[in-house]
């Protein structure tokens, strides 16, 4: 294959000056004995200071060039050609003292799940004090920097938090020890793979806030990996989008993502729910097919088999680098033809949602018992579903969403006092006590499809066997029924017969919601759906649920922590926070009128593909302990418009401000609009207890 | 810790009191009459009677299982029914001793070379050396140890002549010596346990070797010998002393064959022939040794694994 030096590359200075040089990095996997090509000629720089993010779907090549950048390769990766140079040393090439001191010294990474990144058996001063240690400072010494370092990334009580063991600790704290490691010795290279994925949307916020000052602060350069492409934007100068281990495109962060100039750039970016798109809009863009599997032989353009534009010469020759501006570039041969991928046409059908309540929860409370203490998951809960609705739920992890889904499915009973109805008559609290037909009526879709799914068993018998256990059709009646739902779910008839563990994550989804509906459901609880999905995947998963519910006027509660996801889908958004809604009402009116105080600061949190200006509002603290809730409103301890002496006194009610848009706060709606200032101290993390 | 350590010993001593309950419940099960049988064939009937109101196998199940608590506690098992006048404790200590010597020189010559080849085995996983280890270690822990032991004995001891084909180690014996002769037996247990923990020690070191933790250790700029003693060897033995120490009760308790092979006078043995005679206190007694050495050495374990793993500490909490 002839190497072409891409021309947008080369004018961006002088490799040997380069924090990070990749150059034509070829790079392939050995598996039984065969290579298989997964880097191809991969080349990008950092300079410096800068701040440069890879995106791309899941396979496609990311973590392996972040591991490369590091050479910490697994022990079947072979180097086929090219060069990583930090600062002008080829550090393939370094013997493994070179490189110990280089991991020490220049270079050091932050992955995803902070939890596994710690060593379970140490107590965090050992571990962060041993980085110190390696430079040559004695044990004392490293345990003093040690404390330095965790105050650096912002922990309000370093001394404490060193004494611990990492499963004391929260995952967002945990990623700060992780990045105060990273931070040993003012690398000059900071690489960070996927830092937030996993971590709530607000803690995501404040880590990512966290790297950006440090940023400013060692003028460290960034490889930054995120498949939420707003993460990218919000932090990156630079971005190069990645497809089946071939940069494709690359170029200032914010002119890649307003004007692409690759179609995969276009399809990932227009399968995203972003500027406000709902549902009834139009539908989502969708990528068909899959990424090609590693090893395949490409002698042509990487994306041929997907592109709506391929043709001949793509299918026959490499694309060459075509600068498109001031230093961007694209790998295509038909750059001008980009204006005929067009998005999916208005959506014609207006969705029919009915006004009675199908289902509707009453004074729903929950309080489990842990350790002779009353923990109060769910508070009074008062909730309705209209048929053929979508709610919408959000709040950080613990603010009881999922128990109150487990309460909706008669997995946990309520506390005596509430109740559930179906269609005005009272459901039974206890799953096992419910009657067919209101087992039938709820069903759910869990965020990993694997809980759902026997391992063993084709698709084909999970589905007969739901169907046959929900409903009273039989037999060959229900054979022809599998193969209609599986239709509807745009599985093909191939895909029945095999295995769970034989289907890529979004098939797997689909057989997930295919089992869901089986029993022709009234709601369906959706947790978290597509959170582990790349947006393409997420995209085709959305359609289908909106799809299914026009056609089968089914009401969904959606837990999702993606602010875009919830504004496309649901019809109305029901906002908790320790076990209480604290706002809720239409899609419209929540991100037009003004919001609860959390509602405002969850919004604040989220990073945008769409680059809008922010000003996040931190969420100080963890939040707190369900056993232990704060006095009045719940929220006093964390919220930036608190009035002292009436909100810690005195729990506010609901009050309405529009007409179905209620909220729990003792504020007016004036006092709600004046914008807030944020503290200093705000932006400290300490520990929960 | 100090509170972990208090917990557990009271999950232990309850266990204890179980197998306890279970031994006397057992030995009470198999229908026999040891008064008539101390009595001898001839003995009178009166003098049969007198014996079972002395032994007060009359009282009530509860009354007795009283007093073998009793028993337990103050370490007075009463006299031996097959050799009249002997003290059950007497006879248990020396056998006891015996055991404790050749189960700790087999685990001196296990532990060391198992866990090394472990480890060696998972660091070059799927090479031709790790192979090698994983087979040689199934096909030895394959072979029963009084199997191996016959082998042993008959081409070291007998053919070759090298090491004593049996254990009648000399009283006055020194150390040496005493090694000599157990050399042979200790080897038949090495060949079984061989395998069985170097088999556990690979597999908990390529969990640890494929760990996040052990990835963040690397990019810190550890070299490998850093890596793995300071942070992979702490995570991946926890199953290796787990096993290690269930396994220990047993030795002590389950050589009957391979003290047989070797006319080794151990617990094992002891044991064996107590339940032949029949001889209750006796055999009462040798089994609570063994439940209690058991105990110990589960305990034992754990309370490494507690010090190696502060979740470990945090789970009995949760689960009691
Ligand atoms: N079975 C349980 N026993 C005790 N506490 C529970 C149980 N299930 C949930 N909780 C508590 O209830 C709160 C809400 O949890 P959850 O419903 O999982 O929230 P979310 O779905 O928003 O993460 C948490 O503080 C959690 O610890
Ligand atoms: S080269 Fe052809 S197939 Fe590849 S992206 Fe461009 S138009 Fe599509
Ligand atoms: S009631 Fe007070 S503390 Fe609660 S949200 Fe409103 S302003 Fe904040
Ligand atoms: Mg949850």
């Amino acid at each position: 294959m002839t190497v072409t030096e891409p021309a947008g590359i080369a004018d961006r200075g002088d490799p040997a000056t380069a924090a990070l040089a990749v150059q034509n990095l070829e790079l392939a996997y050995e598996v039984r004995g065969v290579p298989r090509e997964v880097l191809r000629d991969v080349t990008f720089q950092i300079r410096p200071g800068e701040a440069f993010g890879l995106v791309g779907e899941s396979g496609c090549g990311k973590s392996t060039t972040a591991y490369a950048a590091l050479r910490y390769l697994p022990d079947n990766a072979v180097v086929q050609g090219g060069a990583v140079l930090a600062n002008g040393v080829d550090i393939l090439k370094m013997s493994n003292s070179q490189l110990r001191e280089f991991r020490s010294t220049q270079a050091s990474m932050v992955y995803q799940d902070p939890v596994q990144a710690m060593n379970p058996a140490l107590k965090i001063g050992r571990q962060v004090a041993e980085c110190y240690q390696i430079l040559g400072q004695s044990k004392s010494e490293a345990m003093a920097s040690a404390g330095d370092a965790l105050r650096r990334v912002k922990i309000a009580d370093p001394v404490r938090v060193l004494d611990r063991y990492p499963h004391q600790l929260s995952g967002g704290m945990l990623q700060r020890v992780v990045i105060a490691m990273a931070l040993t010795g003012d690398p000059k290279l900071l690489v960070l793979d996927e830092p937030t994925t996993g971590l709530d949307a607000t803690v995501e916020a404040e880590v990512l806030d966290l790297v950006r000052e440090l940023r400013s602060e060692t003028n460290a350069a960034i490889l930054l990996i995120a498949h939420n492409l707003g993460v990218i934007r919000s932090m990156c100068d630079r971005v190069g989008v990645m497809y089946a281990g071939r940069i494709v495109e690359e170029g200032n962060a914010q002119v890649v993502f307003d004007n692409p100039e690759h179609p995969y750039t276009k399809g990932l970016l227009n399968a995203i729910p972003r500027q406000g798109v709902r549902k009834t809009d139009r539908a989502l863009f969708t990528i068909p097919g899959n990424l090609p599997l590693i090893g395949t032989p490409l002698p042509t353009c990487v994306y041929v088999d997907r592109c709506p534009l391929a043709d001949d010469v793509c299918r026959t020759q490499v694309p060459p680098v075509v600068p498109v501006g001031e230093g961007h570039w694209s790998r295509c041969h038909h750059i001008d033809r980009l204006a005929q991928i067009t998005e999916p046409d208005a959506q014609i059908t207006e969705y029919d949602i009915g006004t009675d309540n199908v289902i509707q929860l009453n004074g729903v409370s929950k309080t489990f018992r842990q350790r002779g203490h009353d923990v109060p998951a769910l508070v009074s809960v008062d909730l309705g579903f209209h048929e053929g609705e979508t709610l919408g739920l959000v709040g950080e992890s613990g603010s009881g969403k999922s128990t109150l889904a487990k309460t909706l499915l008669g997995i946990h009973s309520p506390d005596s006092g509430g109740n559930i109805t179906l269609r005005g008559r009272e459901m039974k609290s206890k799953a096992t006590d419910r009657i067919a037909e209101s087992t039938r009526a709820i069903s759910m879709v869990f965020q990993n499809p694997d809980s759902a799914l026997n391992r063993m068993w084709t698709v084909r018998r999970i589905l007969k066997r739901t169907l046959t256990k929900l409903t009273d059709v039989q037999g060959a009646e229900a054979d022809r029924r599998v193969e209609e739902l599986a239709e509807a779910m745009r599985l093909s008839p191939r895909h029945l017969d095999m295995r769970p563990r034989q289907l890529s994550g979004g098939l797997k989804q689909r057989v997930a919601i295919a089992r869901a509906f089986a029993g022709s459901p009234d709601v369906v609880v959706c947790d978290e759906p597509t959170s582990a999905l790349d947006v393409s995947v997420q995209a085709a998963i959305l359609n289908l649920l909106a799809n299914l519910q026009n056609d089968e006027r089914t009401s969904y509660l959606f837990i999702t922590h993606d602010i875009g996801v919830v504004r496309y889908l649901a019809d109305r958004i029901a906002v908790m926070y320790l076990g209480r809604i604290m706002e809720i009402g239409s899609t419209d009116v929540m991100f037009s009128e003004v919001n609860h105080p959390y509602t405002e600061a969850l919004l604040s949190a989220v990073p945008s593909v769409d680059g809008e200006a922010e000003n996040r509002i931190p969420l100080t603290g963890e939040i707190p302990s369900p056993a232990n809730p704060p006095s009045g409103c719940v929220f006093h301890t964390r919220c930036h418009r608190v009035i002292e002496g009436l909100c810690e006194v005195t729990e506010p009610e609901m009050q309405e401000i529009s007409p179905g848009h209620r909220i729990k706060c003792h504020l007016t709606i004036e006092q709600l609009s004046v914008p807030v200032e944020i503290k200093e101290s705000a932006t400290l993390a300490t520990l929960a207890d | 810790m100090f509170r972990y350590v208090l917990r557990r010993l009271a999950l232990s001593l309850i266990t204890l009191l179980i197998l306890i309950a279970v031994i006397f419940l057992l030995t009470r099960v198999f229908p026999s009459d040891p008064a008539r049988q101390l009595a001898g064939p001839f003995g009178s009937q009166e003098r049969v009677d007198q014996l079972n109101r002395d032994l007060g196998l009359q009282d009530p199940m509860i009354t007795q299982f009283g007093r073998l608590l009793r028993d337990v506690v103050t370490l007075d098992f009463g006299e031996s029914y097959s050799q009249p006048g002997e003290r059950v404790l007497d006879l248990i200590r020396p056998r006891l001793a015996n055991s404790a010597k050749l189960v700790l020189f087999a685990l001196i010559l296990t532990l060391p070379l198992s866990i090394v080849g472990g480890i060696i085995a998972a660091r070059k996983k799927d090479t031709l050396l790790d192979r090698t280890i994983v087979n040689i270690g199934l096909a030895s822990s394959s072979i029963p140890e009084f199997v191996s032991g016959v082998l042993l004995q008959y081409i070291i001891g007998v053919k070759l002549g090298w090491l004593p084909a049996v254990t009648n180690i000399p009283d006055d014996a020194s150390l040496i010596t005493e090694l000599r002769y157990l050399l042979l037996p200790a080897l038949a247990i090495v060949f079984v346990y061989f395998g069985y923990i170097a088999r556990i020690t690979r597999a908990g070191t390529i969990t640890a070797l494929d760990a996040d933790y052990t990835r963040t250790a690397y990019m810190k700029g550890l070299s490998t010998r850093s890596v793995v003693r300071k942070h992979v060897l702490r995570n991946s033995l926890q199953p290796t002393v787990a096993v290690t120490g269930t396994q220990i009760g047993y030795l002590f308790g389950g050589l009957v064959g391979l003290e047989v092979v070797f006319n080794y006078p151990g617990l094992g043995l002891l044991i064996l022939n107590a339940a032949t005679a029949p001889d209750f206190p006796l055999l009462q007694a040798g089994v609570i040794t063994v439940a209690i050495i058991f105990m110990l050495c589960t305990l034992g374990a754990d309370i490494l694994i507690a010090y190696m793993n502060p979740r470990a500490r945090m789970n009995l909490k949760e689960s009691s």
